[in-house]
């Protein structure tokens, strides 16, 4: 999508102090595509904020150059006040955000353990402790309430909930203060989305975990999140807390984007 | 042989201690299960198979020259075969080692001979050509972002081209001085098989056990997801091209050593052909995410059984080939097959 953003500045809410993360004009090019034009957010602590947008509006690709997972081109951001350039995964992780994926990174081949500590695995030199690593997981799942018959089952033999439940599992147990989470709800049936709600909840209530947190099912997100952001053609268009927005609004708000996008195509046809 | 065989089940990471044992059957019962888990049960029940019956058919088969032999036959596929087993796991290969190995006596040759180093140094340095070579592979592969298949294509043929032009095609002696060390590192009769099952061990518990061998399988199994974790792909892919071309500068030294000669014709694409049939007979994907080093030695040793064996029996070797190309596919389909009846079973 090369469009040209049509709005203004979005009628962002005053920033409260002590943002744990701001974001700043971040842009994101990917050869002749635009992903991201002009992004400006920000991150209380303890909120949990949604992010809603179009297929292809640049979500993932926000949350993956604040994981350090990509650089951007220009912006800054923000950690506690102070400007930060990650570099790496590692970097990111280290200054305390943690990411879970849209396609969840799990390594169909390795164990659910040994997925939920990837490359944060406990040793006892020079050899893994694997011991101490299927405990901890199997605690954490258990705590959780994921019904899993063994933790050693390669993560392939798991079904779509499962794999995705074990990858929140590993970040939300991964001590992060930031957690960003693309779609975490996105191949679960009921039963598993109520569990993984119940976790951010419950994070929530600990007070000292911020999350983005990316979603299409409006009414969760709702549900979960203090704030609501909508991503629209790289920018973000629209910034709300969850009690002054409602399931009716947003959708209007993306019904009016496809009669435009609908009205440029028989235009340009 | 059997030593290492044996070790198989234990070595390669059934996760111990899950659980208080019953009475001795249950024990049994769960060892054997344990132990048909394993990708190198096959392989193993295969070799133990071929040593019976050459040993019914041949009554020279055991006898201590013809353990040697099939030792020295074994020794340097395995250990080239280490080295592509983790690259062969994270997603690679290498078809250049045979010409690293063909390069390294040479290099020590010149090294001590023409420019007076000393031994130690010039076998290290010969080493070294190895690890350099392989991180030139990676080098390539990784950040130019050329196929393996092809970029080592080109090294093995420059590292052949090298060794050529040096060498004028000549066979070289090996320098007197380094006859004593020699014996270390290939001339007795066990050395080169005591290396690789060292080395074997080694790595098997490099593999099984620690980061550096879960990493290659997370970049073999989910590229992208291994680096999206913070893994460096490029790291684990460097480093396995590196093990693989010392292995290949080592392999070379002691064939050199063991044959008491430096022969332009040493090396060459067989040595990695065989490591890498020896890896597919083994249990190792060449699809990457999953390989074991234990059954590579296996198949390394199967191969060198069948070799050794047909010789005995009096069987030509022309249609040895034949059975080799047979083990592979049986080998590869039957990995292939397992893994998918494993999925579809039990999800």
């Amino acid at each position: 999508m090369t469009t040209e953003p049509t709005d203004g500045q979005p009628a962002a809410t005053p920033a409260p102090d002590g943002d744990v993360l701001r974001v700043e004009h971040i842009a994101k090019r990917f050869g002749a595509v635009t992903a991201l034009t002009d992004i400006n957010l920000h991150l209380g602590r303890g909120e949990v904020l949604g992010l809603l947008g179009d297929n292809g509006a640049g979500k993932s690709t926000l949350l993956k150059i604040l994981c350090g997972f990509q650089l951007p081109d220009s912006g800054r951001i923000l950690l506690n006040g102070e400007e930060v350039t990650f570099k790496s995964v590692d970097q990111a992780r280290a200054a305390g955000i943690d990411v879970v994926y849209q396609d969840l990174a799990l390594i169909d081949e390795l164990t659910v353990y040994h997925n939920m500590f990837l490359k944060r695995e406990m040793v006892r030199w020079p050899l893994l402790n694997n011991r101490a690593m299927r405990k901890l997981a199997r605690q954490r799942l258990d705590k959780i309430g994921i019904g899993l018959k063994s933790v050693d089952l390669p993560v392939a033999r798991l079904s779509g909930g499962q794999r995705q439940a074990i990858a929140v599992a590993r970040s939300v147990y991964s001590e992060a203060k930031i957690l960003l989470l693309d779609e975490p709800l996105a191949a679960m049936g009921a039963k598993e989305a109520a569990m993984i709600l119940d976790l951010i909840k419950d994070l929530k209530s600990g007070g000292e975990v911020s999350i983005i947190m990316i979603a299409h099912n409006y009414g969760q997100a709702l549900e979960v999140c203090d704030r609501i952001n909508l991503l629209q053609h790289g920018e973000i268009t629209f910034d709300k807390l969850s009690k002054d927005t409602s399931v009716q609004e947003l959708n209007d708000i993306v019904i009016e984007e496809y009669r435009r996008a609908l009205q440029e195509r028989q235009q340009t046809a | 042989m059997s030593d290492t065989a044996a070790r198989a089940p234990e070595v390669t990471g059934a996760p111990p201690g899950s659980g208080p044992t019953g009475g001795a059957w249950d024990m049994v019962k769960r060892v054997a299960t344990t132990f048909a888990e394993q990708r190198e049960a096959t392989v193993f029940v295969v070799s133990v198979l071929l040593v019976i019956y050459f040993w019914r058919t041949a009554p020279d088969f055991l006898t201590k020259d013809n353990l040697v032999n099939i030792s020295q036959i074994t020794a340097p596929v395995a250990i080239i075969a280490i080295g592509e087993v983790f690259l062969l796991v994270c997603g690679e290969i290498d078809l250049s080692v045979g010409f690293i190995m063909g390069f390294s006596p040479f290099l020590m040759h010149y090294l001590i001979d023409f420019y007076s180093v000393p031994v130690i140094l010039a076998i290290v340095l010969s080493l070294l050509m190895g690890l350099i070579a392989g991180w030139f592979n990676g080098f390539i592969t990784v950040y130019l972002r050329v196929p393996s298949f092809i970029a080592t294509l080109g090294t093995g043929f420059i590292l052949l081209g090298l060794m050529l032009t040096t060498s004028n095609a000549y066979p070289a002696n090996i320098p007197d001085k380094a006859q004593g060390i020699g014996h270390w590192i290939g001339t007795y009769a066990w050395t080169e098989i005591t290396w690789a099952i060292v080395l074997v061990i080694i790595f098997q518990i490099v593999l099984s056990r620690m980061r550096w061998g879960l990493h290659t399988v997370a970049v073999g199994g989910n590229l992208l997801g291994a680096s999206e974790a913070g893994i460096s792909v490029a790291k684990i892919k460097l480093g396995n091209f590196m093990i693989t071309g010392v292995f290949g500068a080592l392999v070379g030294l002691q064939e050199a050593f063991r044959t008491n000669s430096i022969d332009p014709s040493n090396g060459g694409y067989q040595p990695m052909f065989y490591a890498i049939a020896g890896a597919v007979i083994g249990g190792t994907a060449l699809a990457g995410g999953s390989g074991t080093i234990v059954g590579a030695f296996l198949g390394a040793f199967v191969l060198a059984v069948l070799q050794d064996g047909f010789n005995l029996v009096g069987i030509s070797a022309n249609p040895l080939p034949i059975i080799f190309g047979g083990a592979i596919l049986v080998a590869m389909i039957a990995n292939v097959q397992l893994a998918r009846l494993r999925r579809a079973g039990r999800r």
